[in-house]
């Protein structure tokens, strides 16, 4: 019961949505779009679990004080304090995500300058592997070398005013080589992606289930 | 110092050197704000011509699938859009399906909105975000109230003008994505293969090169690939932006990184040799 | 958040994280530590808000509260998925949330099936299917194209040993992959210039007005 029911499960809602596309009418359509509002209602559970990871374990490491405890209250006290200011813009605005809502004051000026300078960070050490890691040690490592010095000349006015060659290779490029790698490497994946589909319709592949 | 010997410190060169030289590069063409207007490249102005083949009261579905770790790339473009759509009275129905950045949809809405004398619910609306996006993709063929039957702020879409008439993919018009991951090839697989919707899409750099296919395979009808790719569309509209400003600065970065892989290249040949 | 001084202190908080990560490029230090923590938790925070906001009440709660007849009680279905997900929470009844797990995953396996063949797999060896006529450079590049996607696809073809004729395909196939590897590292490295140019620009004229 374990196994089995959660394997019927998937092998049903699987087999289903195939017949579904090739048979929209009714009762089909109405029943395909009635498991994807339960597939969509379902889906937004599965955030809490990482929430819940995460929330968890910062309180064991507090409860232990493991070293560093002390950024583990400053976690939980960001995630206490958006809560709190989310639900008190449903009550005073109708909505969190009101402009006037407190909550969004924590969207805007502090998610969005961590989450953007985070990223921002990879600039610096992009450069910096360039400068001690990208070798022309061999021939295919020189074709991807001279390959990204095209691209990143062919994609600034400077490069069109050293000469015409760069914006022009550089969209050959795109145009050509590096869409067919691009798409030999998607359609091999695609075609994995039905495959493994199909393993999990039929019972073959079940890691999902550990 | 010896030739070997300036080699050897430059192959050693402590990295906060090197982060301190980029930061240089990057602020002083912001400082000094020199460039001007780029010119547009075929993929984003096939993009701009799918905007402007919309007529006054088409809908244009906008979706916002990123977030602040791709805004400087991508609000740019998605204002320029906004302000072509809104200066032909396109209305203009916003979603998203990466939460975490829907807010800065919604604030680019809002400012190009103001700038035009657009009416919430009346010209525009912010569905706001529903989990699952492959099920919302396939589920909006066939009613979009299925699962948006209130917008952003909890009001119910049949109550507001924008939303008459507008019920699945037929009514939609035109559908504008902002892509910093993987949504772009879900739009394409679910909603553009299943449905025959028309699509353009704005993309962060990291993710054009992934979509040059769809381009020309004819599956979207325009690329806009960062930075470059907003001032491109900047230019187009003629309303220069954040796009246009970062521009040189941009630039001259990317003659710093070449500079790197040079220096760097010349490094490792020297010591190469000299190690026999 | 409209007022202007709570903008004020807002881009001033705002300034100080950012500056707080950037700190990380000198070295690691408690400010980093701070503002890092400090995102996991507020992040966490908007995702609950979010789910409760754009999930349970809209799709859950009003649905139950406004509709009738049957359709009222099947709208517990997906909800008690959605309860039974959580009972991963909890080691003797973990064993339960395979059901909701089942449920979304043959979903998803169903769908990806058709979209993937439709979508991607059927179009994307059409659009490769293009004309060769006449010794002109667009037929060249037509020829490239062509060579690179099966030679490309050859070098991901395992089940036999490269060696021979697919050998030397999956060799050719190798320069396409290079060739487009450079190209995506260029282009991943102007994204990043450009979130900096981002995080720059706030700096510059958000927090310190230097810029216009």
């Amino acid at each position: 019961m374990k196994r089995s029911i959660p394997l019927a499960i998937t092998f049903l809602t699987g087999v289903f949505l195939v017949v579904s596309f090739f048979v929209p009418h009714e009762p089909f359509g109405a029943l395909e779009q009635r498991l994807l509002i339960w597939f969509s209602i379902v889906s937004g559970f599965t955030m809490l679990l990482g929430v819940d990871n995460l929330l968890r374990s910062h309180g064991r490491k507090i409860g232990r004080r493991n070293p560093g405890w002390w950024h583990s209250v400053v976690l939980l006290i960001g995630f206490a304090a958006t809560v709190v200011l989310g639900v008190l813009g449903r009550i005073h605005h109708g909505s969190p995500f009101h402009m006037q809502s407190p909550f969004m004051f924590v969207y805007t000026y502090t998610i969005v300058p961590l989450q953007g300078t985070m990223f921002a960070l990879l600039a610096f050490f992009i450069a910096s592997a360039s400068y001690r890691a990208f070798r022309a040690r061999n021939t295919v490592a020189t074709l991807l070398l001279v390959s990204a010095v095209i691209v990143m000349l062919g994609r600034v006015p400077i490069g069109a005013a050293i000469s015409e060659f760069f914006p022009a290779a550089q969209e050959w490029i795109m145009d050509v080589p590096q869409l067919a790698a691009k798409r030999g490497i998607q359609i091999g994946a695609a075609l994995g992606a039905v495959s493994m589909s199909l393993r999990i319709i039929l019972g073959i592949e079940r890691s999902y289930l550990s | 110092m010896s030739k070997r010997g300036f080699w050897d410190v430059m192959n050693t060169l402590d990295r906060r050197i090197i982060f301190l030289i980029l930061l240089i590069c990057v602020t002083l063409p912001l400082l000094l704000n020199v460039g001007g207007e780029i010119p547009p490249t075929a993929p984003v102005e096939r993009a701009y011509d799918a905007v402007a083949t919309l007529e006054a009261g088409d809908v244009l579905l906008v979706s916002i699938d990123f977030d602040a770790t791709s805004a400087p790339e991508l609000m740019p473009m998605l204002r320029s859009v906004l302000r072509q759509a809104f200066a032909k009275d396109v209305r203009v129905i916003m979603l998203g399906h990466i939460a975490i950045g829907l807010p800065l949809g919604h604030m680019a809405l809002e400012e190009v909105a103001a700038e035009y004398g657009k009416n919430y619910g009346t010209d525009y609306v912010d569905l706001g975000y529903r989990p699952g996006y492959i099920a919302v993709m396939i589920g909006m063929g066939r009613e979009i109230r299925d699962f948006f039957d209130t917008d952003y702020q909890g009001l119910r879409v049949d109550d507001l003008a924008v939303m008459d008439g507008v019920h699945s993919y037929e009514d939609i018009d035109l559908l504008f994505g902002f892509e910093h991951g993987a949504v772009i090839d879900y739009w394409v697989r679910y909603a553009q293969a299943r449905f025959d919707q028309r699509m353009a899409f704005g993309t962060t750099a990291v993710m054009a090169p992934d979509a040059y296919p769809y381009l020309q395979s004819n599956q979207i009808e325009g690329l806009v690939g960062g930075l470059k790719g907003a001032a491109e569309y900047e230019t187009l509209i003629g309303h220069p932006g954040l796009g246009t400003r970062g521009m040189p600065a941009q630039q001259w970065a990317h003659l710093l990184v070449i500079g790197f892989i040079l220096l760097g290249n010349i490094g490792y040949f020297v010591s190469r040799r000299n190690r026999g | 958040m409209g007022s202007p001084v709570v903008m004020v202190i807002g881009t001033w908080l705002a300034g100080f994280l950012t500056l707080a990560i950037l700190s990380f490029l000198y070295k690691d230090n408690p400010f980093y530590k701070l503002a890092e923590h400090l995102y996991v938790g507020v992040s966490a925070g908007y995702w609950l808000i979010y789910v409760a906001f754009f999930d349970v009440e809209p799709m859950l709660i009003d649905t139950f509260m406004t509709e009738t007849g049957v359709e009222k009680w099947l709208i517990l279905i997906p909800g008690a998925l959605g309860l039974i997900m959580l009972s991963r929470w909890f080691p003797r009844t973990a064993w339960l949330s395979r059901w909701p797990i089942a449920f979304t995953v043959g979903i998803g396996a169903g769908l990806g099936i058709t979209a993937n063949l439709q979508g991607y797999v059927v179009p994307q060896v059409e659009a490769t299917l293009i004309p060769l006529s006449g010794w002109n450079l667009v037929s060249l590049s037509n020829l490239i194209l062509i060579v690179g996607v099966v030679t490309t696809l050859l070098y991901f073809y395992f089940s036999k040993p490269h060696k021979g004729v697919l050998g030397g395909a999956a060799r050719v196939g190798v320069v396409f992959i290079m060739i487009s590897f450079g190209a995506s590292f260029g282009y991943t490295l102007m994204a990043r210039i450009s979130l900096l140019i981002g995080r720059l620009y706030f700096l510059l004229h958000d927090l310190l007005h230097v810029l216009d």
